[in-house]
């Protein structure tokens, strides 16, 4: 998917993350800041990239502000955004490789 | 087929959740409600419907429950919603889904077919999705005996009530008394038809005795439980619907002499001066089974 247009969600409160994303010309750009980066950088670094990767998103700006949010809740609010960014909020293919 | 098991497990607590809020999601369960309802109607603003459904999608598939029922309310038939929440609901691999807003079989016939579609898309059993209906107006209550009885999957029935008060023009201060019909019509329909009733939410949060007795009063109508809305409310209604140590001696007494007394081909017989048969035991059963789910029997039936 190409990301179209800059697109947000999730929220600031406890155990979400706010996830934006944004056209972008080379790869994909991320920037996370979360209370528990030095335990869990790593884990949402790479949750982030896997989603965009299965998403088939190859250029975008990836923003992260987490607050302690679990993996599931991650990869819901990439995936939301990403959708949000292209237009599309029904048929979603759940379940097959692009969610 | 559905389960008989399945359609008639124990729900004396139905505890809404918004299918949008992380911390609920993840927490919820810890309260130990017989079922969840993740919302995606009213607890979801209109421009956050298609978050939620990431949300609820990635909870399902991630989170164990530890074997509390998982249903989700789907948006009404007349919104933008509905179809897609049936998708992801079904994709997910939720228990069952609760209709908002139903008001006669055709609605349920409607979704059902909705259902079977996104079953047979997601690769699920066919008919394995259960059905409950939320009756939030006069004519759904009126139209409670074709709802329960409009198909297979239904297992139940459920008063919503700030919606039909809204409708009758009343305010709730009258002590329930502007819902004892509506109460009555659907406990009735749903014995009638052999689903489940549900009685609705308490509002008023702080209110834990008005809820108590709400509770009471909801159980001695034969109703078999009551929406939640805060995990605070648990308890009371598990306190309420659990049975009493008599009760449970009495049930297990009745459970042991109805079998014995098979075994040696004798369909009635007396217990204590009172006749007793094979029509005692549901009751009795469905006693050892309350309490059980309370904790308070250990035995060996």
């Amino acid at each position: 998917m190409r990301i179209e247009h800059k697109a947000m969600a999730g929220t600031l409160e406890s155990s979400d993350v706010m996830v934006t994303v944004e056209p972008a010309e080379q790869g994909i750009q991320l920037s996370i800041t979360s209370p528990v980066i030095r335990q869990f950088g790593r884990a949402i670094k790479q949750t982030a990239l896997e989603t965009m990767e299965r998403l088939g998103v190859i250029d975008a700006k990836v923003t992260i502000v987490d607050q302690g949010a679990l993996d599931c809740t991650l990869k819901a609010r990439l995936e939301s955004a990403v959708y949000r960014s292209v237009g599309i909020t029904e048929n979603i293919p759940w379940g097959r490789d692009n969610v | 087929m559905i389960s008989t098991d399945r359609k008639n497990r124990l729900r004396r607590s139905m505890m809404f959740l918004s299918a949008q809020r992380p911390n609920l999601i993840r927490d919820s369960y810890l309260f130990a409600p017989d079922s969840l309802i993740f919302d995606l109607e009213d607890a979801v603003a209109e421009n956050q419907k298609d978050s939620a459904r990431f949300s609820l999608y990635h909870a399902i598939k991630n989170i164990d429950y530890h074997g509390v029922e998982r249903l989700v309310r789907i948006n009404a038939l007349d919104t933008p919603h509905w179809q897609e929440d049936i998708r992801v609901s079904v994709a997910a691999g939720i228990d069952g889904i609760r209709i908002a807003k139903c008001e006669s079989a055709q609605d349920v016939h409607t979704v059902e077919t909705a259902v079977a579609a996104a079953e047979e898309e997601f690769g699920r059993p066919i008919g394995s999705v259960l059905l409950m209906a939320a009756l939030e107006s006069p004519l759904a209550v009126l139209n409670a005996l074709e709802i329960s009885k409009a198909s297979p999957r239904m297992f139940g029935i459920a008063l919503s009530g700030g919606d039909f008060r809204r409708c009758m023009r009343t305010t709730g201060k009258g002590g329930g008394v502007d819902m004892f019909t509506a109460r009555g019509l659907m406990v009735l329909s749903a014995r009638a038809a052999g689903v489940q009733c549900f009685d609705t939410v308490y509002t008023d949060l702080d209110d834990l005795e008005g809820f108590e007795k709400e509770t009471q009063l909801i159980k001695h109508m034969g109703f078999d439980g009551k929406s939640i809305v805060n995990p605070r409310q648990i308890k009371i209604v598990h306190k309420v619907f659990a049975p009493s140590q008599e009760e449970i001696q009495e049930a297990e007494r009745v459970m042991i002499a109805i079998r014995e007394n098979a075994e040696k081909g004798i369909g009635i017989f007396q217990m204590d001066g009172k006749m007793l048969d094979i029509a005692f035991m549901e009751g009795a059963e469905r006693t050892i089974a309350l309490a059980k789910a309370s904790g308070l029997y250990k035995g060996d039936l």
